[in-house]
């Protein structure tokens, strides 16, 4: 009964995280994200917008007795085979760069690469207009 | 149909890339043909003040794009009036946004079907 009842109410479910990786609002977004796919939702994108593009970041590093909240994000990702999107204008500004767009810009600085991807502002609209609920963290 | 999308923008032009980057939401969904609308709240109401000088702080001008947003196809704008008294908001630029008192835009949110806050 609770099972039947769990998938008629399955939900999906579009993500939208904009605080950094040491902010407790992008901890929370990524709780919520494990949370959904455990109460049989199903989560069409995750996109990283304004300072959010840092979750996404190599770069950061953790002090060791905290939560490394990117490491985390990698990893569940990975696991989940799940969409994680970067704003590449958002990270472009913030220099959080893949391999080809560091080429591109001629920079050394590589911090981003799979299971990420960088990619337009179309993908968030895309990924409301696919979703039942649009959940946001971290805006103002 | 598509599903409507409201981005409310509640931060000052130049105190960040967060009233760019929430413009630049909402250019992107005119770019789509989606049903978007922009509610300038709390301090985001002074990006419609007059007479701004962003050169003055090596910025690039925000309220060019903003006359741009009709042209873009987003028609929907708003701004919270108690928000701009509040913060003695005089002359405005961008004439085609319509006031709303704090009570209206609680039916402008329930209105659309996903709502962003930036």
């Amino acid at each position: 009964m609770a099972a039947v009842l769990l998938i008629e109410s399955a939900m999906k479910f579009a993500i939208a995280v904009f605080s950094a990786a040491h902010a407790p609002s992008s901890r929370r977004a990524l709780l919520f994200a494990q949370a959904a796919l455990a109460g049989g939702h199903e989560i069409v994108r995750l996109f990283f917008y304004q300072d959010g593009v840092y979750n996404a970041s190599d770069a950061v590093v953790t002090p060791q007795d905290e939560t490394d909240l990117p490491k985390q994000w990698r990893t569940f990702i990975t696991e989940q085979n799940l969409d994680g999107v970067v704003c590449i204008a958002a990270a472009l500004r913030r220099g959080v760069l893949n391999t080809e767009e560091a080429g591109r810009y001629q920079r050394d600085a590589v911090a981003v690469s799979a299971p990420w991807e960088l990619s337009g502002l179309g993908q968030l609209h895309d990924a409301v207009q696919d979703a039942d609920r649009l959940i946001c963290f971290g805006g103002a | 149909m598509a599903k409507s999308l409201l981005i409310i923008s509640r931060q000052s032009p130049w105190s960040g890339p967060g009233a760019r980057e929430a413009l630049d939401i909402v250019l992107a969904g005119g770019a789509f043909d989606l049903p978007i609308g922009l509610l300038f709240l709390d301090d985001g109401v002074l990006q419609l003040a007059a007479g701004q000088n962003a050169r003055a702080l090596q910025q690039k001008d925000l309220s060019a794009n903003l006359q741009a947003l009709p042209m873009f196809g987003v028609e929907e704008l708003f701004y919270c009036v108690d928000s701009a008294s509040a913060r003695g908001l005089g002359d405005r630029s961008l004439d085609e946004a319509q006031p709303l008192a704090a009570a209206q835009i609680t039916a402008l949110i329930d209105r659309y079907d996903q709502v962003i806050t930036l």
